[in-house]
């Protein structure tokens, strides 16, 4: 097929950023298509600069184009001037590599990271010339499939995507190539024969074969397979991070992205237990790589790329094993010869992992963030997260002793057992964070970042009911007044009808397709941005199909309730979760077992995996119960409270 | 003593989409990769010292930009013997359609480009007017003793004379005979910098809203001394010229 350039550039001419609709990114690839490569269109549904650094897109990119029966371009959401502008113009999606049009590749591939993003989706697909719904395709039209963590509840979007993929892609994506391309050989007469033979792929769920009934609000049963496909899928799991050193060619952008530098995986999977977060639940167990190919493959992206800064990403970088000797390694020249800066984007609250940050930036100190989430030590048990008190203000005090002026703090309300002491401890927690840095700076500045809670599929607390918008919003009111009087002291918060429907879509079921449809009729894209985001256009779609957000968001579900998941399996056993719901409730603990003993949650003894850690003692002052007296946590070391008193 | 190194490089093809901010980014990567010895910013955030001349408008071509790059000083020993390597390794690590066109050392005492550059030249594509329609209005224009424009500078209008900055405005496509089904004319325009800079938008504007500038091209930038002109790369015996044809055509 043609390329679509020269209709594409005079559009350019009159869009903001045009630059996110050239390609030509160092590291970007101009695949020739052949009869004899399944060509692949993998599509971020978010704007360029945020879909961009994507890792999980370019590993894929990577691996479907070092195969010589496929191929892979890539393209993201053009943001609304460009969409306005391609609809008149008759310009239909298009890959950022070749230019070619959407309906040139044989699969068309979502990443879903977030569930915000569903109307983009279906905008997308639309954009491609494709029909919206699965069951209105044809076997001339493109497969179109989707992974990422949202597909751990994809009811919300089963009937638009025809195929999708649970958890790591590094293997299955060859799998459901193989497929495409026996299909293709074999004529690619029927799209129902392709569908069943790819619900024979483990990890992947073809919602079309699988039927949901309902009476009335609930899902009476099970989705249940109809024909071959299997009554349970369960994510594919990548036994060893060490087979897979990528991207080897991260994508250099030619304009600007978020997250614009070098990124390293040092490990997947975390067993830390936070009960809130989805990513630690269905991303286990941990797999650390191995630091000499960490070093190397910095050192090589490093000379590579021209980037001077590294990103280690995982869900705790604090907690790889080698973590001291890779930063070593990388501030003290190892890896390269020029100067570097490091980022650990998700730091652990102890004075040590400050130090480790300290050694990182020399130069640059200016904000460090902790993830506190919970207001109070009760409430951190609840929601697992085991920052003692102690922990917390030693490490506040760690990083304002070390010159850092600005101390950034998130939590979440709308948490389980919430009460309004464990929302105002927020407060508190940060007036005792300002006294701190009144001890060694005159102005230093904490910022508490306030997220509402929204309870995701396969964690602990998938039957939470959700707090409504109003209560949210008097939470934050609360939470308002109360930081009102602390110098010093700013509070951010997000808007809490954004987080209802995010809500939402994450534990909706497969009724909320034609609610996602009628937004998106309706014109409400890219709703995860603010200006665009509306909630009377969701809350018309519900009412207009029969739907509330009291019964889908706001209502407890209990144990016997089925879930629209429940067919779906992130390898965690649904007794795991619901023994460490109850838990919460009550209160309990439970320790990091990468250092401990088993607690069977699934994800290692099902599977026949184990963690691969390499250091078998938990990392030196890490918290998260390992080796802690739980029940002094909400002590607070008189140092820090002289200092609260001091007022 | 080499303190600083002019750089002359192309902007073709898609790449003329990105940013002026955009290229600077990209040769501070490229930069970094050739491991050249390039002078940093002192304080908490220590940037590369790259001096850019004009800044290009987003979506235009360009033969002739420009960029010093301040060294650390040093005895010369840190460049090659060859800058022709130094060239070619350059455009290897800069994406498709920048090219390093030429490269010299300047002497320290010399001016920046900010300071010394005064006009530049550009060859711009124009659709929706046959040829001598356009020559009426170059005339039209040339005649006029005053051209207005409205901009926009801090957050007011203001209405500025474009006139005075245009020095040159001629066909340059079609030797007077108008090529039936020929659908774009091009103009070349000599422009001052000074007092500001014409954008071509403007130009094309102020020869009538109905015109379409379907692409500008810059081809040159003058340092004017003296009432004579030159090109910012001073040709002596250091210098490397070694303006690569393949750049001249559009890259895609």
């Amino acid at each position: 097929m043609e390329t679509l350039w020269p209709r594409i550039e005079p559009l350019l001419e009159g869009v903001a950023k045009p630059a996110r609709y050239i390609g030509g990114e160092q590291g970007a690839l101009r695949p020739e298509h052949t009869a004899a490569r399944v060509a692949w269109l993998l599509i971020y549904p978010d704007t360029y600069e945020i879909g961009l650094p994507n890792q999980g897109l370019q590993i894929l990119y990577e691996l479907l184009n070092e195969r010589p029966d496929a191929l892979a371009e890539r393209t993201y959401a053009p943001w609304l001037d460009m969409e306005a502008a391609m609809r008149e113009a008759g310009v239909p999606l298009f890959s950022v590599e070749n230019h070619l049009p959407a309906r040139a590749f044989d699969v068309l591939a979502f990443n879903l990271s977030a569930e915000l993003v569903y109307t983009n989706v279906l905008n997308l697909i639309d954009l491609a010339g494709v029909a919206v719904r699965s069951a209105e395709r044809t076997a001339d039209d493109p497969l179109v499939v989707a992974g990422g963590h949202c597909a751990f509840n994809p009811e919300p979007l089963a009937d638009f995507v025809d195929a999708f993929v649970l958890g790591d892609g590094e293997e299955v994506v060859g799998e459901v190539n193989d497929v495409v391309a026996a299909w293709r050989e074999a004529g690619a007469r029927s799209r129902p024969q392709l569908l069943e033979r790819l619900a024979t792929v483990e990890g992947v769920y073809v919602a079309a074969l699988y039927e949901v009934a309902f009476d009335g609000p609930r899902q009476v049963a099970r989705a249940a397979p109809v024909g071959g496909a299997p009554p349970e899928v369960v994510k594919r799991t990548i036994a060893d991070l060490a087979e897979w050193p990528y991207p080897k060619h991260q994508l250099v952008p030619l304009t600007e992205v978020v997250h614009d530098r070098l990124n390293v995986e040092v490990f997947r999977g975390c067993t830390r237990g936070c009960r809130f977060c989805q990513a630690g639940m269905i991303t286990r167990p941990v797999r650390e790589r191995p630091a000499g190919q960490v070093r190397a493959m910095i050192r090589a992206g490093l000379e590579r790329t021209g980037y001077d800064e590294v990103a280690l990403t995982s869900l705790s970088t604090a907690d790889f094993s080698s973590i001291e000797d890779t930063v070593r390694a990388v501030v003290g020249g190892e890896c390269g010869d020029q100067q570097v800066s490091v980022s650990l984007p998700s730091l652990r609250v102890d004075a040590f992992t400050v130090a480790t940050a300290t050694q990182i930036a020399r130069a640059r100190r200016t904000g460090l963030t902790f993830a506190p989430e919970g207001g109070t030590w009760r409430m951190r048990r609840v929601i697992n997260k085991l920052i003692t008190e102690e922990d917390l203000y030693g490490a506040v005090d760690a990083a304002f002793s070390n010159g850092w002026r600005r101390v950034k703090l998130y939590f979440l309300i709308g948490l389980p057992t919430e009460r309004d002491e464990d929302v105002l401890g927020i407060a508190e927690l940060g007036r005792r964070c300002v006294e701190i840095g009144r001890h060694h700076h005159r102005g230093p500045t904490v910022v508490a970042s306030v997220g509402g809670f929204v309870p995701k599929p396969q964690t602990p607390f998938q039957w939470f009911g959700q707090d409504t918008v109003d209560e949210l919003r008097r939470k934050v009111h609360l939470l308002k007044d109360a930081c009102r009087t602390t110098r010093g002291l700013t509070l951010r918060w997000h808007d809490p009808e954004a987080t209802v429907v995010e809500g939402l879509a994450s534990r909706g079921d497969r009724r909320l397709g034609a609610v996602i449809e009628r937004v998106w009729r309706a014109g409400g894209t890219f709703q995860e941005w603010s200006e665009r985001f509306d909630l009377s256009m969701w809350e018309e779609a519900l009412a207009a199909e029969g739907l509330s957000l009291a019964e889908l968001v706001y209502r407890d579900r209990d144990e016997a309730e089925v879930l629209p998941w429940d067919h779906l399996s992130a390898g965690l056993h649904r007794d795991f979760l619901w023994s460490d719901w109850r838990d919460a409730l009550d209160s309990v603990a439970v320790e990091d077992c990468r250092w401990t003993p088993c607690y069977d949650c699934g994800a290692c003894t099902d599977a026949g995996l184990e963690h691969v850690v390499a250091s078998g003692v938990p990392p030196a002052g890490g918290s998260q119960g390992t080796g802690q007296d739980l029940g002094s946590g909400e002590r607070i070391p008189v140092r820090f409270v002289t200092a609260a008193g001091a007022r | 003593m080499a303190t600083r190194l002019r750089i002359r490089f192309s902007k073709v093809g898609k790449i003329r989409f990105t940013s002026h901010r955009d290229v600077a980014r990209m040769w501070e990567r490229a930069l970094r990769r050739s491991g050249l010895p390039v002078a940093r910013s002192q304080g908490f955030n220590p940037r590369p010292l790259l001096a850019f001349g004009l800044a290009l408008p987003t979506g235009a071509e360009s033969l002739a930009e420009y960029l010093d790059v301040s060294l650390v000083p040093a005895d010369g020993s840190e460049l090659p013997a060859d800058l022709g390597v130094l060239a070619a390794e350059l455009t290897a690590a800069l994406p498709e359609g920048i090219d390093v066109l030429a490269l010299a050392t300047v002497p320290s005492d010399a001016g920046s480009l900010q300071q010394e550059v005064t006009s530049c030249s550009w060859d711009l594509e124009v659709r929706n007017v046959t040829a001598s329609e356009l020559a009426r209005r170059v005339e039209q224009l040339l005649d006029a003793p005053s051209v207005s424009v409205q901009r926009e500078r801090k957050g007011r209008q203001h209405d500025d004379d474009l006139r005075p900055s245009v020095r040159t405005l001629v066909l340059s496509s079609l030797n007077g005979v108008e090529t039936p089904g020929e659908t774009s004319v091009r103009l070349r325009a000599d422009v001052a910098t000074r007092p500001r800079g014409v954008r071509p938008r403007e130009l094309v504007e102020a020869l009538g809203t109905d015109l379409v500038l379907a692409l500008a091209r810059r081809t040159q930038q003058w340092i004017e001394h003296e009432g004579a002109r030159r090109e910012p790369l001073v040709a002596d015996d250091r210098v490397l010229a070694l303006i690569a044809p393949h750049a001249m055509e559009r890259a895609s």
